[in-house]
């Protein structure tokens, strides 16, 4: 039975009532549906607003993170208000101002292995909008694994990808990629930048596309990849197939149950930015900042890409960005001590790791980035 | 010529191009071509068997090649090959 309609959501939806392809039974059946968006940053906020104001009756999210001043830029739920506050908690608050007559479920927690059965148990449909994959695969897994329809997005820069994995009836994310990309090759938002519209754009695209499965209509992105290049301003499509050697929807499946997709995707957490802490190649700010008033001979390389260091820099450090690294090896002194950094200590982790490779024996990498060295030694940088 | 398309998270590795073009008869000797010009491309497109990475998808016209012949996908001139790579912003 579907729910009714109070005469207080007749006038609130009567743009949907008016829609042949929604009508009175659509609105209704929206009414007693259900959505769970796994993040709620730059794609979570759109969707979580479109399915909120269109009246998806129960609505679950799922972020562990707290609002930051650098998230306000593409992360449209959230207000200079919340800074500081959970993320769910602050999305569950905008809702609910939006639509009091929608329910919503805040789960401030990291989506595992663990938890995610339990979490995604009564809900209709699963929206990814996380931002790291390990995630990504999990809501692949849990998908197949309880046959519900994953509407999937993810963003770079100016680039964006769509599209409904419902195994059910076609492809999965693992029949199109059946592993994820070795850690570090392709950067997050918070190394990358990211142009704030853009998870508008895709979120929007995937709340389009939740609200069309949960009232029947149109033909979904299910089969199809949707590309969008926003300097461009170009959508593509790629035509999706099932792989029927896919380890989790295939015909011989191998994975029958969640498993540990950190490991699987070779990282050692989330995708925190901040390097490992107490790792012997680490070298705090303050304890740079002593060796180089000390006048102890290092070098000082900044691996961050050359338009950064217009947001802030060091003085006396050189700019080699992280690509270009393992081209610069021959003009770098192995016997020399050696400091990398970039904004937050995770690219500068890598170049720790190539130079380690190359037999550099004499390097550290300053913990917590440039952005580090902005909060404990020269307040005057801003931080990014 | 056919004409490889790259996807902002891998320009990096081309000298910042949206388009490569390339020669071969295939989708495998097209690949090939671009990873000559840009070799320092390979290690992270390609495995040790310089197949693709399964992170990657190629496409020629918009169908996987995967679902044609793989890397013996015929490419005629006007062919437009797609890299497609995961990625995972939110």
């Amino acid at each position: 039975m579907l729910p009714e309609l109070s005469r207080e959501e007749i006038l609130r939806y009567s743009r949907h009532l008016l829609v042949p392809e929604v009508g009175l039974n659509g609105q209704r059946k929206l009414k007693g549906s259900s959505a769970l968006i796994i993040g709620s940053g730059g794609l979570g906020s759109p969707v979580a607003l479109y399915l909120a104001a269109a009246g998806v009756g129960h609505i679950g999210l799922v972020d562990y993170d707290v609002v930051e001043e650098s998230n306000l830029q593409r992360q449209i739920v959230h207000g200079t208000g919340m800074v500081g506050r959970l993320k769910v908690d602050s999305a569950r608050t905008r809702l609910l101002d939006l639509n009091p007559a929608i329910q919503v479920d805040a789960f401030n927690e990291s989506f595992t292995s663990a938890n995610a059965m339990r979490i995604a148990e009564p809900f209709d449909i699963i929206i990814d909008g996380t931002d790291n994959f390990p995630t990504r695969y999990l809501t692949n897994d849990l998908c197949v694994l309880t046959d519900k329809p994953n509407v999937y997005g993810a963003i770079h820069r100016f680039e964006g990808q769509a599209s409904v994995f419902y195994a059910r009836e076609g492809p999965c994310y693992r029949c199109l990629f059946p592993e994820p990309p070795p850690p570090g090759l392709v950067p997050s938002c918070a190394e990358a930048g990211v142009l704030g519209i853009l998870p508008g754009t895709i979120g929007t695209i995937q709340a389009t596309e939740a609200i069309k499965f949960l009232l029947g209509i149109g033909s979904s992105l299910s089969g199809r990849l949707l590309l969008y290049d926003a300097l461009d301003m170009s959508f593509e499509y790629v035509k999706l197939k099932k792989n029927p050697e896919c380890k989790v929807c295939g015909a011989h499946p191998e994975v029958t149950a969640l498993i540990d997709y950190n490991e699987f995707c070779g990282v050692p957490g989330l995708e925190h930015e901040e390097g490992p802490e107490g790792r012997e190649w680490d070298i705090t700010a303050r304890e740079l900042s002593a060796q180089l008033k000390r006048g102890k001979p290092l070098r000082l390389i900044d691996v961050r890409e050359p338009h950064e260091l217009a947001i802030s820099h060091i003085k006396g450090a050189e700019n080699i960005p992280l690509g270009e690294l393992a081209g610069a090896l021959s003009k770098l002194d192995p016997s020399q001590e050696i400091v990398l950094f970039c904004k937050k200590g995770s690219r500068s982790r890598r170049g720790l790791e190539l130079l380690a490779s190359a037999g550099f024996k004499n390097v550290k990498n300053l913990r917590g980035g440039i952005n580090a060295w902005a909060m404990e030694v020269d307040r005057s940088l801003p931080i990014y | 010529m056919p004409s490889l398309k790259i996807p902002t998270p891998l320009r990096s590795y081309v000298n910042g191009q949206a388009e490569v073009l390339v020669r071969g008869a295939t989708a495998g000797a097209a690949l090939e071509d671009m990873l000559a010009q840009y070799p320092a491309f390979r290690p992270h497109l390609c495995k040790e068997d310089g197949s693709p990475r399964a992170f990657v998808n190629l496409f020629r016209n918009g169908i996987n090649i995967r679902d044609l012949q793989g890397l013996d996908t015929p490419l005629g001139p006007e062919d437009i090959l797609n890299l497609i790579p995961a990625i995972a912003g939110g």
